[in-house]
Order: C-alpha cells, then sequence, then structure tokens
C-alpha cells in the first residue's frame, strides 16, 4: 500500500520564471491533490488608485503585468473614458488594436518558448524567443519600449505611427508569418511534443465551463469564448473567428496558442488597410464620476478592470481582474491524477502570468 | 570579456516584479543576447550559482524565501538588484505590501536601474558583479578576510 507523501513544488523552482507554490499529494508517482498557495510577489497595487491621479494610474496598471502591459493600461483607460464622457477618436482605437495584438505576439512566443523550454527542447525555445525579437523590435520603435510601452492614455494613445512606418510593419509581418509558419509545424507535429503534451492535463468542456476557465486554456476545452468579440477598440471594424480546439488537453492549449499568431498576424494586417486619418486622442471633459468595469481579451483570457470615482482627481477604488486567477481552479482540476513528471508541463500550460495574479 | 576566467552561474528569482524585469532577464539567454556563448548559465539551483539576480521588491511573504535562497549560496557571491522595482521599491514603495529594494534584507552589490532594465544594462549590471565576485574570492583566502558573511556593501547579515 503506497503511502501518501507532500511535495512542495515551488516557490523557487527551475521551471518558473515566477514565484507559485504547490502542494502535491502523491501517492507513489501520482498526484491525488494539488493544493496551490500565492502571495509571494502580491504589492497591493489596487490602493495606488488613491494616491495617484487618474491619468498617472496608466502607468501603475500597465506595471500589473511586464508581459501583456499594454493591455492593462487599455482597459483601465476604456474604463475611466466611460468615466469622463470621452469618445476616442477612430485613429487611436486602431493603434491601441494594433499594439494590443503586437503585445499579444510577443506573450504567445515568449510563452511557447517556455513551453518548449518546459519539455527540455533548448533549440525550440531559442527559435521562439529570436522571433520574440522582431516582435519586440517593432513594439519598441513605435512606444519607445520593449515591454514596458506607457503608449496610452485616457482619451486616447500618446504617439502616432506614420504610414510609412506602419508600411514598413506590414512588409515585417510577411517574415513574422514566415518563421512562425515554421516553428508552428515543430509544435503541432514534432513527435517528442506530441507525445509529452498529447491526452496530458486533460480539462473536460464542462469542468471548463463550471470553472470559470478564460482565454486559450477554454478554447483548448472547447469553449468559444474571445473577449475580442464584444468589439471593444477596433475589433468591431475587423473580421476573425476565435481559435477553438476541442481536445482540452496541453497540446490543445499549446495549438490554440500557435494558431493565435496567425490569427494577431491577420488582425494587424487588418488594422493597417483600414487604420482612418485623423486626431489620436480626445481630452477629458471632467474628473471621474460613478463606476464602471472594462473587459478585454488579454493573451491568457478575459481581463476586468473596474473604476469608481467620486469627481475628484482621484478614483476611490480600483479592481482588477486577471486571467490567471481565474484560472487556477481548472489548473487544480487538471493536476488531479498527473504524474508527478508531467506537473511542470501542465502548470505552464495555462500561461501562468503570477504578476497579474497577484497584483 | 577575456578576463573571464570561470564560468558564472546565475539564479534569478522573481521577488515581487511586475514580469517585465524578469522576461528582459530571460532575453539575455536569447539568441540576440546569448549570453551563454560566456558560460553564464540560468540555473534553477542556490547550490550552483554565484550570482543571485533579483528583480522586484521585497513584500512580507517572500522575506523569507529571499533569505532562504541567499543562505542556500555557497560563498562567494554576489547579488544583483535588476530594476527599480529591486533597488528602491520603485513605483510601488507607496503600496501596503511592499517594504522595499531587496537590500533591505540582503547585502546588495550592483543595484541595475529601469522599468523595466533593459538586457544591455542587465549585461552590464552582471559583468561589473563577475568583477566584485573576483576580488570577494581573493579576499577569502586570507586572514582577516572575509567569511561567510563578508560584503563590502556592509549589508544587513
Amino acid at each position: 500500500m503506497p503511502r501518501r507523501i507532500v511535495v512542495p513544488f515551488g516557490p523557487q523552482h527551475p521551471v518558473l520564471p515566477e514565484p507559485i507554490h504547490l502542494d502535491l499529494v502523491l501517492k507513489d508517482e501520482h498526484v491525488e491533490e494539488a493544493l496551490p498557495s500565492i502571495g509571494y510577489i502580491h504589492r497591493g497595487l489596487e490602493t495606488l488608485v488613491t494616491k495617484r491621479e487618474y491619468p498617472e494610474y496608466v502607468y501603475i496598471a500597465e506595471r500589473t503585468c511586464g508581459i501583456c502591459s499594454f493591455i492593462h493600461g487599455m482597459t483601465y483607460c476604456q474604463a475611466v473614458e466611460k468615466l469622463v464622457d470621452c469618445t476616442v477618436p477612430e485613429r487611436a482605437l486602431f493603434l491601441r488594436t494594433i499594439w494590443s495584438e503586437y503585445s499579444r505576439l510577443h506573450s504567445h512566443l515568449l510563452w511557447l518558448g517556455l513551453f518548449a523550454d518546459a519539455l527540455g527542447f533548448e533549440n525550440l525555445f531559442m527559435a521562439s524567443w529570436r522571433l520574440r525579437e522582431s516582435v519586440l523590435d517593432v513594439l519598441e520603435e513605435t512606444t519607445g519600449g520593449r515591454v514596458i510601452q506607457g503608449s496610452c492614455k485616457v482619451g486616447g494613445v500618446r504617439k502616432d505611427i506614420s504610414g510609412e512606418t506602419l508600411e514598413r510593419m506590414r512588409k515585417g509581418l510577411d517574415i513574422i508569418e514566415r518563421d512562425a509558419g515554421e516553428i508552428a509545424d515543430v509544435f503541432l507535429r514534432d513527435d517528442s511534443i506530441v507525445s509529452r503534451t498529447r491526452g496530458i492535463g486533460v480539462l473536460s468542456r464542462e469542468d471548463a465551463y463550471a470553472l470559470g476557465a478564460v482565454g486559450p486554456t477554454a478554447r483548448a476545452s472547447g469553449v468559444g469564448i474571445d473577449l475580442r468579440k464584444t468589439g471593444y477598440a477596433a475589433y468591431d471594424k475587423l473580421s476573425f473567428s476565435p481559435v477553438v480546439e476541442t481536445a482540452g488537453d496541453c497540446h490543445a492549449r499549446c495549438a490554440v496558442r500557435v494558431k493565435e499568431l496567425f490569427t494577431s498576424i491577420d488582425l494587424i494586417r487588418q488594422a493597417i488597410a483600414k487604420i482612418p486619418d485623423g486626431p489620436i486622442e480626445e481630452k477629458p471633459k471632467k474628473n471621474p464620476e460613478g463606476d464602471y468595469f472594462a473587459r478585454s481579451e488579454q493573451p491568457r483570457g478575459e481581463l476586468v478592470h473596474y473604476v469608481k470615482g467620486d469627481g475628484s482627481r482621484h478614483l476611490v477604488r480600483s479592481r482588477i481582474r486577471t486571467p490567471t486567477l481565474t484560472n487556477l481552479p481548472s489548473l487544480v482540476r487538471m493536476l488531479k491524477g498527473c504524474n508527478l513528471a508531467d506537473v511542470p508541463v501542465i502548470v505552464l500550460s495555462i500561461d501562468p502570468c503570477i504578476g497579474c495574479a497577484e497584483r | 570579456m577575456s578576463y573571464l576566467s570561470r564560468s558564472p552561474w546565475l539564479l534569478h528569482y522573481d521577488a515581487s516584479s511586475c514580469n517585465g524585469c524578469d522576461i528582459e532577464v530571460l532575453a539575455c539567454l536569447s539568441p540576440l543576447y546569448d549570453v551563454e556563448r560566456f558560460g553564464i548559465i540560468n540555473t534553477g539551483n542556490p547550490k550552483h550559482a554565484d550570482v543571485l539576480v533579483i528583480t522586484g521588491g521585497i513584500n512580507e511573504q517572500n522575506r523569507q524565501v529571499v533569505r532562504n535562497i541567499y543562505d542556500q549560496m555557497p560563498d562567494p557571491k554576489v547579488v544583483v538588484a535588476v530594476g527599480i522595482c529591486a533597488c528602491t521599491g520603485g513605483v510601488f514603495r507607496e503600496c501596503y505590501n511592499v517594504v522595499g529594494g531587496i537590500d533591505c534584507i540582503i547585502p546588495v552589490d550592483v543595484y541595475v536601474p529601469g522599468c523595466a532594465a533593459r538586457p544591455e544594462s542587465i549585461i552590464d549590471g552582471i559583468v561589473r558583479a563577475l568583477d566584485i565576485l573576483e576580488a570577494k574570492k581573493e579576499r577569502m583566502g586570507k586572514p582577516g578576510g572575509t567569511g561567510p558573511a563578508g560584503s563590502p556593501a556592509g549589508g544587513a547579515q
């Protein structure tokens, strides 16, 4: 009769770039139960909303997470814009869409690299991160920052992109698409990747729905939720369909992210083709009053920013709901019954971003 | 870097960073910067590491974790604080759960500012840290030289 033992996983663990702690209850090599505990990087940045004026808080909102920083800043702006009666000009909405999609490309490529590394596929890690650098070059050229962009503001955006640069970006996308095609082929078809991921960490459609999974984790289990379909920023003027897989295992979650690279590239192409001329910002007419919550699709899933103002320059409350925290119950379900050796791959398969989750 | 006679191994720990500096630390390993060609390896084991690269500030829960990791590393060792949060607490210093920079818990040898710190400046900081590591190693064998706790930065130990 095998004994039950508890193995601690984290907070400092080679496979995790960020600290999260899991107590794994094992019977032999099988995980009977996984108990997560978090709080290692909790800062409490939501309270800063009372210490910074509302236009300044965009910078703090961006620093919720360094990987999807632009989308955090944009979602905060979307919420505040409703409170200050401000209509964002069309061109700014398109620019936000373009930067959001470049952020998604960089986030997914980063994840694909880390995932390959967790599988022991060092070469593929390098290939993914080399491609990611060409995405970061575009972000740096157009916003000035590689990972923290700071180009979004309440009422619009801070910087415009010239037609010449847009044309160069459009041409660059062809190269990104070609290189992404090469690594996509390896991720989807390589024998060693398929054998390490297929049938591992299965999350059924019912579980995904009941446990409130979001983003690629939900879409890989056949739940077709994509907040971009709600048409914020300029997504209502672009056509795309969410990538949905049905297997619900680690391979399906990987496949969703690989295929979303091409959706993002296509969306940027459409946005560059349709971007109108005009102003890029509108000044807010009053201080924020009332409350509102804005939702958007982050690379990891649904992001919600709630803000509440009382008519002064400072908001009284901000609340952020991030996708990783929402996906943790699904992760606990996936880990149940897996082998100890598969734990790193399954943990990575939800694309955990602890920086967001703990704020 | 022709003076590098050994291959320094790094341990990277995210104290309470937003991830921005962490992915830039990892970017140093990617083909564009590729510090592995100098024998610099990002290890996961504190007992293997010479250089502790920390991003983000100290908060109530990770205080003991950072202390434990530092204590487990063999001497001589150096600490590089990457990003403004690790240096001083940065934009988060007014947050209720943030105690301050890394140097309120363990001695820091090199401070790399920036939000997020760029890979170039991270590499520069680590190269400077290697000089300090070499100097610490020389001092170790000598009478009156510093033992395990010895750090020119003074420090909290």
